[in-house]
């Protein structure tokens, strides 16, 4: 299983689409690792920068829709080369939930409320997220002040998260 | 208590229910190009993989970058070749032969109603058009497709949409969608399918029912569907006529894929679109949506005519009629791409072409190009165009480049006219 705890990336914007998670124009790199200098290129919020707050972030919390659009699985994968293998939201695009999951990623879905208060308590300030797999509760901490969030996801969802993949899972068993 | 459309194709391909709520189908179609396609075949070679679970249910094509531009783009083009070729893929389209996907693989008769379909493209929806269960997937549920010809899907709720009344002269299956999309905002079908339904809809064309299925994924959906009618059998007909007696066989056939009377919806909306005028998106999501009325005037860069929304034979002589004998506006530069090698064929017999270069047009091969900003039409900061494709996010045909979603016909008045406007065929 993937590291799902770190520094968290809050982005305060519904329907962040994969053309923004990762442009077309990159789309014709033969490697998921060349994918690494692009990410979020194209996603304007004020006072966020590609160049600079991404490095060192292993959690992304955003709002709803997050990854619209196209059914590029290059938006997962370059955020899995930032290091980044867990995204929670109040809700997914169906593709990029299913694509997360494929790569053994956590996309985990958060009451609207629940990302209000992440997002109240712990956006703007150093805010760490440790994962608990066992528990299956996000603990969220930014050195003054602590929550413990539980979350929930299907147990199938879980199986590929623990298998690291679709790919291995299907070849097994059917 | 009945089925949709939808949940009947599923317990049709039903093999297996890994979780609750979660179902493994058999795919009667896996369709690939050379974007999503080579990295899941590089990891099926890396895995030891390198097989295919039935090479005649497999279709593929070179589309979005065609010809190849940069050395990157020719490598994606030749592993996807080099792959049809050792597994013995037949329908693999390569330059010359091929065409946008979404356009080039109806017009080849591979979709039927009731059919599974899976491709890492997702408009992959537009197949819905022939009541087929058409969904876009990533490259891993490619692979498995790929590998195994199964795919795994949350069983999806369906959300019918009854469209009553009639559309006026101007306004288009395009109009409709993003008249839909505005309804339902770019989130409100998400993990379900929509069922369009209604005379409306029973009036259209296949081409006009791909448009509209086309874009169901730009309110979050699944796939879009449109029930199997005469309009459905007539089309499919070369294809299928030696395994039907009559057409009428056909469509009884076909006909088991309508929901049952008792079907369950998540919502049924009834859009009466009498009143409907031709529409066009402003900023960058294609749920912003106004008329053209309210747009009239907005200057655009660049007018596009093409893509799997609206590059078939129907978009194409909709656009020339407006066209002809007229040029386009000094302050624009156009482009139109026929989406298959068959459409421009046609196009070219029936002087389509000569109307569209007289009016200034560039003409170019089939291909996604433009619409995603990887080649043919590729906007600068600050530009825009009004196209006729699927997609207004920021930076979709270019970095800093704004895209006005609309139908060929008001791109091709906007052509005209240098500024947004409707077209003539719209009496307002």
């Amino acid at each position: 299983m993937k590291n799902f705890s770190g520094k968290i990336l809050f982005l305060d914007r519904s329907d962040i689409n994969t053309d923004e998670i990762i442009p077309a124009k990159y789309l014709t790199e033969l490697t998921k690792a060349a994918l690494k200098p692009y990410c979020l290129e194209d996603l304007s919020i004020p006072g966020f920068d590609p160049k600079k707050d991404i490095e060192g972030k292993s959690v992304i919390i955003t709002r709803a829709n997050f990854g619209c659009g196209s059914s590029r699985e290059h938006a997962p994968w370059v955020l899995e080369c930032n290091d980044i293998n867990l995204v929670i939201a109040e809700n997914f695009a169906r593709i990029f939930r299913q694509n997360m999951f494929n790569c053994g990623l956590m996309a985990v879905q958060m009451d609207a409320a629940v990302i209000d208060d992440m997002f109240r308590t712990f956006a703007g300030t150093d805010a760490v997220c440790s994962t608990d797999m066992e528990k299956f509760t996000f603990t969220i901490s930014n050195g003054k002040t602590e929550k413990v969030y539980p979350f929930h996801i299907g147990a199938f969802d879980l199986e590929l998260v623990k298998a690291g993949g679709w790919v291995d899972y299907a070849d097994k068993k059917y | 208590m009945g089925k949709t459309t939808a949940q009947k194709i599923f317990a049709a391909h039903l093999i297996d229910t890994p979780a609750e709520g979660v179902s493994v189908l058999s795919l009667d179609r896996v369709f690939c190009h050379e974007i999503t396609t080579p990295i899941a075949i590089n990891d099926l070679v890396a895995k030891g993989k390198d097989r295919v679970f039935d090479a005649s249910k497999i279709k593929a094509v070179i589309d979005h970058v065609t010809p190849a531009k940069d050395s990157k783009t020719a490598e994606q083009g030749k592993t996807l070749r080099d792959w049809a070729k050792r597994h013995g893929i037949k329908d693999f389209f390569d330059i010359g032969a091929n065409g946008v996907c979404h356009a080039i693989f109806p017009e080849k008769g591979f979709v039927r109603p009731g059919f599974t379909v899976i491709m890492g493209d997702s408009h992959t929806c537009t197949h819905g058009a022939f009541c087929a269960f058409a969904a876009g997937v990533g490259s891993t549920d490619l692979e498995v497709g790929i590998l195994k010809g199964v795919c795994t899907m949350r069983s999806p709720d369906t959300i019918r949409i009854t469209v009553t009344g009639k559309l006026r002269d101007g306004v288009y299956a395009k109009d409709l969608i993003l008249a839909l999309i505005k309804m339902l905002t770019v989130n409100g079908a998400t993990d379900k399918v929509i069922e369009f339904a209604g005379p409306v809809i029973s009036d259209m064309s296949m081409e006009a029912r791909m448009t509209l299925c086309n874009m169901a994924i730009e309110a979050g959906a699944t796939c879009g569907i449109c029930y199997p009618d005469m309009t459905t059998v007539e089309y499919l007909w070369p294809f299928i006529k030696d395994e039907f007696r009559t057409k009428e066989d056909a469509l009884r056939e076909y006909s088991r894929w309508l929901p049952d009377a008792d079907a369950e919806y998540v919502r049924d909306i009834t859009f009466d679109a009498s009143a409907l005028e031709p529409m066009v998106t402003f900023n960058y999501k294609p749920d912003q949506v106004r008329t053209v009325r309210e747009m009239e005037g907005t200057p655009v860069n660049q007018i596009y005519i093409g893509s799997c929304t609206n590059g078939r034979i129907e978009d194409l002589r909709i656009a020339a009629g407006i066209l002809k004998g007229k040029k386009i506006s000094p302050n624009v530069r156009a482009i139109v791409s026929p989406a298959t090698p068959k459409i421009y064929a046609q196009a070219l017999d029936e002087g389509l072409i000569k109307i569209f270069m007289e009016a200034g047009f560039c003409v170019t091969n089939p291909t996604c190009g433009a619409c995603l900003g990887m080649s043919n039409g590729v906007l600068a900061k600050g530009e825009s165009c009004a196209s006729t494709t699927n997609r207004n996010f920021n930076g979709r045909m270019g970095k800093g480049g704004m895209v006005h979603l609309m139908s060929p016909a008001t791109a091709a008045a906007t052509a005209i006219a240098g500024v947004i406007t409707n077209s003539p065929l719209f009496k307002g």
